[in-house]
């Protein structure tokens, strides 16, 4: 099979995030040989987010690998795989479960290259949904992207656009080094059109989705949206947002923060992580270094209530980042 | 060692050649091991420094049956691992400095030795955590329908981590060829055997999960080498993971911060008696494969080619500050 195959079909469709997804898959396993996907429940289940289902079917058991529930072992078997020549997708569950291989992913896939002086690579991409929205309450819902983030030897990313998802997979397996990709389980089902010729996308750089000229909205992964709609709202008050959907945590593009903030002189970021220690408050430490003398107001952050996730419905959206609070940061911001 | 110790399964390998190159690995590692501990004393060596004194016959006899292109996964107890894989120990010892010109480039230190042109991959300081990795190296080559083994050695404390059990199940699942080494020296750290397993025979641990598996005395070079040889042919032949715990004993402290408050010196006297260099030259002599010439020259070639590796890795270089962030990505990345 071709790259000219791949991209038969018609110019652009309608395809949900999980689509997208698969296909990133399909395409990866068609193109390279040495791609295999593992994880629990990948196979025979059909993915316990339906993401790789019916790949079982199309590339077998070899290439489809049902694991047993042991998230430590075959995470280090898939950094294992890597150290020897294959090119291993591993899909963990929940970021939640990931805790228990956290050892193989920190101790060992960020670490192996640098204590072995640069003598090996693990080139494994790691899978991992994360996020609450679905009232699975706290073992099943925190967003602990941050704590990723902050381990030098990985990196880290998180697609929030159809086109990420249909092309941070491939960018990130052609990376020597471990990618921990995290999909927000709230976009699974959004739908949207995709160009049929969509391939590998950037996976560096972060990028502006919706240009403005009052204020920064900075944020990544499942919280994209829920800005876009605040910077929408906002808009009818007539407050210009810039929204920068980060994409990748680790390594963290400043430098497209800090020149929006320069233009904007006002930053707000939107996490799904708790607001201490959190990713965000990463980024707002980057942003008084580097564009403080430019800041018009404090940089100010929109992130989860520091409960775990609790599960009725209503308790679980007022803990999250909502369009509103973000809408309301903005506007204390802004002095109105 | 006895004749009868011998008899059943080593009868094959044992010429005079064979058996003083088995001498010769152990006497390589014992000489190198005892003066990085007088290194350490000189502060020439830092962090932590784990000895393998009495454990030799271990690692001499699992090697001997290893193919090129076979793997290795070791503990932070690797040096004679690695020294026996066949890393040049002029760069084991560079790397024990902690200079650029050692086998890791002085980044892993006594803990984390790397090569992979031997395809010696660590050197790891998580107990347990090379289980997975050997399980995953093993699954690759599977999966590319390479005829290898990825040898995995361990201590008995990391039979207690939840690790171990995942990968020997994993392993014997997917009928990986791995060669799990369980260097069973009684203690992890200060914890005696018993005080931390209720089953403290390990080999039946293995058996629980359908690997095949069993136990040897791990101060007989012999033994260990016709276990492990019987181990990798089977591997070799797609009969999937092997386990092999090596009974053995470590003469020396855990590392050189320990006061050893946790067993009498009787017991390490003891153990002494089973030293398995003296062991297998004893035996020798007494068939007539060792004549008097043999250990002097062994130690004497020994003692050249360590200090070659000290005056190596003394006129090393300490890797430049300004390369602090190499190669913690295999790009450039800057964070
Ligand atoms: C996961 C983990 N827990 C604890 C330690 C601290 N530690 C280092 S060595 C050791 C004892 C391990 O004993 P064993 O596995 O029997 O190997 P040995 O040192 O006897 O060769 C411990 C507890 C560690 N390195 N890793």
């Amino acid at each position: 099979m071709t790259d000219a195959d791949i991209t038969v079909a018609a110019a652009s469709r309608t395809i949900t995030y999980r689509d997208a997804l698969r296909e990133a898959l399909r395409d990866a396993l068609l193109r390279d040989e040495r791609v295999f996907l593992m994880g629990e429940d990948v196979g025979c289940y059909g993915g316990c987010y339906a993401v790789s289902k019916g790949l079982y079917d199309e590339f077998g058991p070899d290439r489809i690998r049902d694991t047993p529930l042991s998230e430590s072992t075959f995470v280090g078997a898939g950094i294992g795989a890597a150290l020897n020549g294959m090119r291993p997708i591993v899909e963990i569950m929940t970021v939640n479960f990931s805790l228990l291989a956290l050892d193989q992913i920190v101790n060992n896939a960020a670490t192996l290259r640098h204590m072995s002086g640069g003598q090996v690579s693990v080139p494994v991409v790691f899978r991992i949904p994360t996020g609450a929205g679905r009232q699975l309450a706290a073992q099943h819902s925190h967003s602990l992207e941050g704590w990723y983030a902050h381990v030098p030897g990985l990196r880290v990313v998180a697609p929030a656009t159809l086109e990420d998802a249909r092309g941070m997979l491939w960018t990130a397996l052609q990376d020597p080094d471990p990618v921990v990709m995290f999909e927000h389980v709230m976009l699974y089902n959004m739908e949207g059109t995709l160009d049929a010729a969509a391939g590998p996308v950037d996976i560096d750089r972060a990028v502006v989705r919706r240009p403005g000229t009052d204020v920064t909205l900075i944020t990544y992964g499942g919280s994209l949206f829920k800005t876009l709609a605040a910077a929408q709202a906002l808009a009818a008050d007539n407050v210009s947002a810039e929204v920068v959907d980060l994409r990748s945590l680790r390594p963290l593009d400043a430098e497209t923060v800090l020149a929006s903030v320069a233009r904007t002189r006002r930053a707000v970021i939107v996490d799904e992580g708790w607001r201490t220690g959190s990713f965000a408050a990463e980024v707002s430490a980057r942003i008084m270094e580097g564009a403080f003398w430019s800041l018009d107001a404090p940089v100010a952050r929109v992130c989860t209530a520091e409960v775990p996730i609790p599960y009725p419905r209503h308790l679980e959206q007022a803990a999250l980042p909502q369009p509103a609070a973000i809408v309301a940061a903005v506007k204390a911001l802004m002095g109105a | 060692m006895t004749d009868q110790s011998l008899a059943p399964h080593a009868k094959p390998r044992l010429t005079r050649d064979h058996l003083l190159g088995l001498l010769r690995q152990m006497v390589r590692i014992r000489r190198f091991e005892e003066r990085c501990g007088e290194l350490y004393q000189q502060e020439k060596i830092r962090g932590f420094l784990h000895l393998y004194i009495g454990e030799e016959a271990v690692a001499a006899g699992v090697m001997a049956c290893l193919h090129p292109e076979d793997a290795v996964v070791a503990t932070y107890r690797e040096h004679g691992h690695a020294i026996l894989r066949g890393v040049p120990m002029t760069a084991v010892m560079a790397e024990m400095y902690g200079k650029a010109e050692g086998c890791s480039r002085g980044r892993g230190g006594s803990m984390h030795l790397f090569d992979v042109g031997t395809r010696f991959f660590g050197g790891n300081a998580i107990v347990a955590g090379g289980l997975p990795l050997a399980v995953g190296m093993a699954l690759a080559d599977r999966m590319r329908g390479r005829p290898r083994v990825t040898a995995c050695f361990f201590g008995d404390g990391a039979v207690a981590e939840g690790e171990f059990h995942e990968s020997l199940n994993l392993a014997a699942l997917w009928k990986l060829p791995v060669l799990f080494v369980c260097e069973n020296n009684l203690y992890a750290m200060g914890t005696r055997l018993d005080r931390a397993q209720s089953q403290t025979d390990l080999h039946l641990k293995a058996a629980v999960y359908q690997v095949a598996s069993e136990a040897v005395d791990g101060m007989d070079v012999v033994a260990v080498e016709a276990a492990a040889r019987r181990m990798t042919d089977a591997i070799r032949d797609g009969a999937g993971p092997q386990f092999l715990e090596c009974r053995t004993y470590r003469f020396r402290a855990h590392s050189m911060f320990d006061p050893q408050l946790y067993r009498d010196k009787a017991e390490v006297e003891d153990w002494k008696r089973h030293d398995p260099v003296a062991r297998l030259s004893a035996w020798m002599r007494e068939t007539g494969m060792l004549h008097d010439a043999d250990l002097p020259a062994i130690e004497r070639e020994t003692e050249a080619e360590i200090e070659a590796a000290v005056a190596f890795a003394e006129a090393g270089q300490w890797e430049p500050v300004e390369d602090l962030a190499k190669d913690v990505y295999t790009r450039e990345v800057h964070p």
